[in-house]
């Protein structure tokens, strides 16, 4: 064991090293977010007995799918405002970093041959796994620290020192369960797009795990480990067996992966790599048929994921139905909504929930172009008798196609879901044309992108942090009542409630005009720049 | 007739000059070398000859035509082998070359296979598989294979084993013997000596030398080893006259081209007895050059 992890410290140095910007800035913008969304807290939700009735309204199953579930509602102080609204989703972006930092320590490193060279050196074969989990495992405990004192500072009415600190081990066991998890997917497969795709994907089924489970089974949520962190409920009860059997699991994780990396070959996956066909099929003899080909699994996989997720919040439709009709706040607080408009809000929630995600697989096909061209492929193309607009073309028309085809997918899987639980949900057919409408709201970050790549190359991954932006001011653009104008910066932020809104067409031609002179303007600057690389 | 033709081309990036002002001719049915260190710029050069590239200024002119402006109407007459290839590595090399042969517009079955085979390539094997040689055979495949005028050839033997790198040479000379031009970037100087017509030598971005290979030796020394029945008398003072050892039946040194002929005939006064003179080899050139600035 001594043997396999020589120089662990030296490779952990340098790991900090190269991340020395990286994760102070995780940290920092973790840090400041979570105090100061609980810092506006006093102010959005005064004591009173309003505040009480908005404690019922977030036993609507609807809401409960997305921020989870709901407790500490008989007193229902800033503290359980807090956890309720802002664990789940801090704990999903605290994931997030851990599996981009351990991919790109472990399975990227293998990938470009960096592992290979430290390899050869005086190195244990486990040294740079372990490196890996102890720069993250420490990362994840300074996380929780820092959030656990500044939420504890604040001193706010519920929230306790020993609830912050819950609040804050809650994210860090969260943040290392993730990283272990992508080290163990990393060992599995061959490639970094690959291992990604494993870890985002166990994300998503965690979350939509949750979702389902929160509402009609508290098993599927144990199963889950953000359903699982959860059931600590910080600042109410604050139960450590849901920390401490999430931390056992990261560690029996960790082993695993060690276990694997040990018995595997350097650059090998655990499955060999299968021989392909000695010719080329006939699909692929263009810069058009290239695209298909290589982000065919990046969309079907994604289809398969928007199909799930609709499904998912499809199947709770009865609970929303049962829980309006059964609900004494709704009948007499709120006696005009009739339960077919609660379940037409949420139907609208979904809608504008799915092209948010929509966005993330076009912009990887059209970010790709720019990812080609970093790894020196774009030239095979441009050296022979291929036009700059026919290759960028390519990637742009397959980018606005996944656009339609995963919102529709994204209602189809809702629909579907919907109609077995509940007779007659919604009308397919005007849902479908509806949701339509933010097509073009999601071809405008296409065309960023395409702007980016084709002008400012090195700034296209900036895109990630605007569709993040936009995902922020839309979703908490309500539960933190933040100022209307961060919603009018984001395309979603112009777009008609649908389906309960009708859709202007004049919106739709706006939207639509932009995206085209966004892309436009693309193509003309990939003409005219340098291709690098 | 000139099927390249690069006119006083500058490219910037940023602050850094990568090549300042270089000129190249290739005329058709010719084999042209191109050598330089590491940096020097003819991966930069190659690139602006690809279109890929912008110039900062001067032009440069495949088949008469911009190389930058009308680079796909050139590239359908172009066949190129990048020196450091990078192959999608999902798909298979034999996908690939198709894709390659494919994009030209041409369809060279019969030819596509004979030359897996010559290079003895395994076109089931996906790209990420491959080795450094293995990718750059994929590469030569899908040039060669290709109907071209011109091949632009960067560096493309640097992976290849001594036997592709015969199959290689043979694959050149097919090519020349049909009448099609060849612009060869290269390291391999006996690879050059071997092949190449005329010769352009590029260092920091200027173009030190060209010609062929006869002329560039005109302009460097000859080794000249001499015995004669006569003691010779110091040679030290001879014009020309560098490296110069001496022994009791003779001497040996190296002699400037144009002073050859001085001290030959100097040297025929003490009865020669033996003269052995050999050309600068392409090394000797290279390093003739490279040193000289520094």
């Amino acid at each position: 064991m001594r043997q396999l992890l020589v120089n662990t410290f030296p490779l952990a140095r340098l790991i900090l090293r190269r991340d020395r910007v990286q994760i102070p800035l995780w940290l920092l913008s973790l840090l400041l977010f979570t105090v100061a969304v609980a810092a506006a807290f006093p102010e959005l939700y005064p004591a009173g007995p309003e505040r009480q009735i908005i404690a019922q309204t977030f036993t609507n199953p609807a809401l409960i799918s997305m921020l989870g579930p709901a407790y500490g509602i008989h007193n229902y102080h800033l503290g359980a405002i807090m956890a309720h609204q802002m664990l789940l989703f801090t704990m999903v972006v605290v994931a997030i970093m851990n599996i981009l930092l351990a991919i790109k320590h472990t399975r990227r490193d293998e990938e470009r041959g960096r592992i290979e060279v430290i390899r050869s050196l005086p190195v244990g074969r486990l040294a740079n796994a372990a490196a890996t989990m102890l720069v993250l495992a420490c990362t994840n405990a300074v996380l929780g620290l820092l959030v656990s004192i500044g939420l504890g500072l604040l001193g706010l009415e519920g929230m306790d020192w020993t609830g912050s600190f819950f609040f804050g081990g809650a994210l860090a066991v969260t943040g290392l369960f993730f990283a272990a998890s992508t080290l163990f997917f990393a060992q599995l497969t061959e490639t970094s797009r690959t291992a990604m795709a494993y870890s985002f994907g166990f994300l998503g089924l965690s979350f939509l795990l949750r979702a389902v489970g929160d509402i009609s089974s508290e098993t599927l949520s144990l199963l889950s480990p953000l359903g699982l962190v959860l059931r600590a409920q910080v600042y109410v009860e604050n139960h450590f067996w849901p920390l401490g059997t999430a931390l056992l699991a990261a560690s029996l994780l960790t082993l695993l992966a060690f276990r694997l990396n040990t018995r595997r070959d350097l650059e090998a996956g655990l499955f060999p790599a299968k021989q392909g066909p000695s010719r080329a099929s006939r699909f692929l003899g263009g810069p058009l048929g290239l695209v298909l080909r290589l982000e065919r699994t990046t969309i079907i996989g994604w289809a398969v994921g928007m199909l799930v997720l609709g499904a998912s919040y499809g199947s709770v439709f009865a609970d929303v139905e049962d829980f309006v009709q059964s609900s004494e706040l709704y009948q007499q607080v709120l006696p005009d909504i009739a339960g077919a408009s609660i379940l037409g809000q949420f139907v609208a929630m979904l809608l504008s929930l799915l092209p948010m995600l929509a966005a993330v697989p076009a912009l990887l096909v059209i970010l790709k172009l720019r990812a080609e061209e970093k790894a020196g492929r774009t030239e095979h193309l441009l050296a022979r008798a291929v036009t700059r607009v026919q290759v960028m073309g390519s990637f742009l028309g397959t980018a606005l196609a996944t656009a339609v085809v995963m919102q529709l997918v994204g209602v189809l899987g809702l629909w579907a879901a919907a109609s077995a639980v509940v007779a007659d949900p919604f009308p397919l057919g005007h849902t479908l044309l509806s949701s339509l409408a933010y097509v073009p709201a999601v071809w405008i970050l296409v065309g960023l992108a395409a702007l980016c790549v084709g002008t400012a190359p090195k700034a296209a991954a900036l895109v990630w942090f605007y569709l993040g932006y936009t995902f922020f001011a839309d979703y908490f653009g309500s539960l933190l009542q933040l100022p209307a104008w961060m919603a009018r910066l984001t395309p979603w932020g112009h777009m008609p409630n649908v389906p309960l809104e009708a859709v202007s067409p004049w919106t739709v031609l706006a939207t639509l005009v932009l995206a085209v002179v966004l892309m436009t303007l693309g193509l003309v600057g990939y003409s005219k720049r340098d291709i690098y690389g | 007739m000139a099927v390249l033709r690069v006119n006083n081309v500058t490219k910037r990036f940023g602050h850094v000059t990568a090549l300042a002002g270089i000129n190249l001719e290739v005329n058709q049915g010719e084999v042209y070398g191109f050598i330089g260190p590491n940096g020097a710029g003819k991966t930069t050069t190659i690139r602006i000859l690809l279109g890929i590239l912008q110039a900062t200024s001067g032009s440069a002119q495949i088949f008469g035509l911009d190389a930058w402006r009308d680079a796909v109407e050139i590239h359908k007459r172009i066949a190129y082998v990048p020196g450091d290839v990078s192959l999608w590595p999902n798909l298979t090399g034999g996908e690939v070359i198709d894709f390659f042969v494919k994009l030209r517009g041409a369809n060279h079955k019969s030819r596509r296979d004979e030359l897996i085979e010559r290079f003895d390539l395994d076109p089931t094997k996906k790209c990420g598989t491959y080795s450094k040689g293995n990718r750059q055979k994929v590469a030569l495949v899908a040039a060669f294979a290709a109907d071209a005028d011109l091949y632009i050839l960067d560096e493309p033997t640097s992976g290849l084993d001594p036997l592709m790198e015969l199959v290689f040479q043979e694959c050149v000379q097919e090519v020349k013997a049909q009448g099609k031009s060849v612009f060869l970037s290269s390291h391999i100087l006996s690879e050059v000596e071997k092949l190449c017509d005329r010769v352009s030598i590029i260092r920091q971005g200027q173009i030190i030398e060209s010609g062929s290979l006869k002329e560039l030796r005109h302009l460097t020394r000859t080794r000249v080893r001499v015995e004669t029945a006569q003691p010779l008398p110091s040679l030290k003072e001879l014009p020309g006259i560098h490296d110069l050892e001496e022994f009791p039946s003779g001497a040996a040194f190296q002699v400037d081209g144009d002073k050859l002929g001085d001290v030959i005939g100097y040297l025929s006064q003490f009865q020669i007895l033996a003269l052995e003179s050999a050309p600068p080899t392409l090394e000797e050139l290279f390093m003739h050059h490279y040193k000289g600035a520094e």
